[in-house]
């Protein structure tokens, strides 16, 4: 078995997401290696040769993979995958963008999303918003893989030796350019590793009331998320949201705060390891789910629990 | 008509959009007892949501006189022609259906999409981001790779204009501006558009308009299925919990019970 795990990495750093993608690796077995597709990216791929598990870095230094533009990654992806019998990427929305792309030129299918490794050919996926679970084997050469990062415990980050090589190869498909990113700048952490995770929703009713959530966040050391309903009414921006359709967060403590918990949003969250919700309607179908519950209004609570902490 | 659009605009596009029938997005389905599927007996079925979010753009374009036609494409049992008919009671010019008994999967449906966009030509290529069943997030990925058409995923703002889309992305970060030469293929995300509702004349009108059903071997596709569902499981269940009566008490439980603050 010959592993290639793609790396989330911002040309200076490494991604957390990367190293559960090496523990999902290990759980394969086989040789590990990390391709680090970028511009200017050397410091990350000296992170990724010092994560444990990784045999060998693979460094793709080129300005055509700068942005990380899926035309230009997948050929790369693919002419250096056919090598291998697992092609694994993190279920980033980096990840999701280039891999299908990529396992399409390879003429092979892509599993999406995998929860577990039963083994080197059958894994664990959540369907349909993580209602069913579903066991399936791909018969195809090389399996390709995206993988939900909050499944799989991180690879220590440090402490291991592989090799670095560079490879030459540049392709730039000339079909796609890098025009501007709009990145939200927060001195919390991030959503989808962070160990705790406090949301809103509907019931915050405008933009300026999360503020009161973040004050509950800030003095728990929080990431601060958001439903569906908050992020459509405009109340935050769209990388906040928490669901099927947005971020998947498994933290050790959720709280939802005005949040009714329809499929979708659970979909993303039912999977943290203490949930409590705050809600003024006690039949929310959130408490169905929550450890612990608190019937009140949350402009009551909020402030209340800001002052407890 | 056509040479009109084309003095306006400078372009005169033929859209393809890909519309999935799955089950209803309200509804909450269970595996059958013996593991072997979902039950889906006696469900509500509907337009992929992302899907209708789709068509709701090729209407918007063909609207402000971008596009000139909008296809719209089916693919699976014959009970799919249900969710062409509403894509065309929404504002799509004909339909066509990939008639099929066979499972499809997403590089199955990429080939098949890749022979419709070999027969059709269109300029643009409209797919949701993912099915709400499946939850793949593969297919428009998929065919932009076999056509070799520039992809912008997740696209939250589309704008056509001297031959290029300016796609903006919603990347986990924040946004993302792409520019694609065209023909491209956008898979959309939440925040594109709000979809319509079809009137009942337009529903009526839907009736007339042009429905072609093909079979992948038309198209010259073979289905293959190289993913098998070895079973399907209920996931692991969560009990309700307690209810606190205070602020004061969640906190106390918190600390000293769960042990997570």
């Amino acid at each position: 078995m010959s592993i290639l795990v793609i790396a989330e990495h911002d040309n200076s750093s490494l991604k957390s997401a990367t190293l559960n993608v090496v523990a999902a690796a290990q759980q394969i077995g086989g040789d590990v290696t990390v391709l680090v597709a970028g511009a200017d990216c050397g410091a990350a791929a000296e992170q990724a040769s010092q994560v444990v598990g990784v045999n060998k870095v693979v460094v793709a230094d080129n300005a055509v993979y700068a942005n990380q533009l899926a035309e230009n990654v997948s050929v790369l992806v693919a002419e250096l995958g056919k090598d291998y019998t697992h092609i694994l990427a993190p279920s980033t929305s980096n990840g999701k963008n280039a891999l299908p792309r990529a396992a399409a030129l390879l003429d092979v299918a892509q599993i999406s999303d995998i929860i577990t490794v039963e083994s080197a050919d059958t894994f664990k996926r959540p369907i349909y918003a993580g209602n069913v679970v579903a066991t399936v084997q791909s018969t195809d050469a090389i399996k390709v893989i995206t993988v939900r990062g909050t499944a799989f415990d991180p690879a220590a980050a440090e402490g291991g030796s592989a090799t670095v090589e560079t490879v030459a190869n540049a392709t730039d498909a000339g079909t796609s350019k890098f025009v501007s990113e709009e990145l939200a700048k927060s001195d919390r952490p991030e959503l989808t590793s962070a160990g705790i995770v406090i949301s809103g929703g509907r019931g915050m009713q405008n933009g300026e009331n999360f503020e009161l959530l973040y004050t509950v966040a800030d003095k728990l050391g929080a990431a601060v998320g958001a439903s569906r309903a908050a992020v459509d009414a405009g109340f935050v921006p769209n990388d906040m949201q928490v669901g099927q359709t947005g971020k998947i967060v498994a933290p050790d403590l959720y709280v939802a705060v005005g949040i009714s918990g329809a499929i979708q949003h659970l979909a993303g969250m039912k999977d943290s390891k203490v949930i409590v919700a705050i809600n003024k309607d006690e039949d929310a179908p959130i408490f169905q789910v929550a450890d612990y519950g608190l019937v009140a209004d949350l402009f009551d609570a909020l402030p209340e629990l800001s002052a407890a902490l | 008509m056509t040479h009109k659009l084309e003095i306006y605009n400078g372009i005169c596009m033929k859209v393809i959009v890909a519309v999935k029938r799955v089950v209803d997005y309200n509804v909450k389905v269970r595996p059958k007892s013996d593991g072997s599927g979902v039950d889906l007996a006696n469900v509500k079925m509907a337009i992929n949501p992302f899907c209708e979010i789709a068509v709701e753009e090729a209407v918007r374009l063909k609207e402000k006189g971008v596009a000139s036609e909008v296809i719209v494409v089916s693919m699976g049992e014959k009970s799919c022609q249900e969710q062409i008919r509403t894509a065309l009671a929404l504002g799509a010019d004909r339909g066509i259906l990939v008639e099929t008994a066979d499972e499809l999967q997403p590089l199955s449906i990429a080939k098949l999409l890749k022979a419709v966009v070999d027969k059709e030509q269109p300029e643009l290529l409209i797919l949701g981001k993912q099915s709400i069943d499946g939850d793949n997030n593969q297919t428009g990925q998929m065919v932009a790779a076999l056509t070799g058409m520039p992809q912008g995923t997740f696209a939250n703002e589309v704008t056509i204009t001297d031959g290029k889309a300016v796609v903006s992305r919603e990347i986990d970060g924040g946004l993302q501006s792409v520019e694609l030469s065209l023909p491209a293929v956008v898979t959309t995300d939440l925040r594109l558009n709000e979809p319509r509702y079809a009137s009942l004349p337009n529903i009526m009108k839907a009736k007339r308009k042009p429905l072609e059903v093909v079979s992948p071997a038309d198209l010259g596709v073979e289905v293959v299925a190289s993913v098998k569902t070895l079973s399907v499981e209920p996931p692991a269940e969560r009990q309700a919990g307690v209810k606190v009566a205070s602020v004061a008490e969640l906190v106390e439980k918190l600390k000293t019970e769960a042990k997570v603050i």
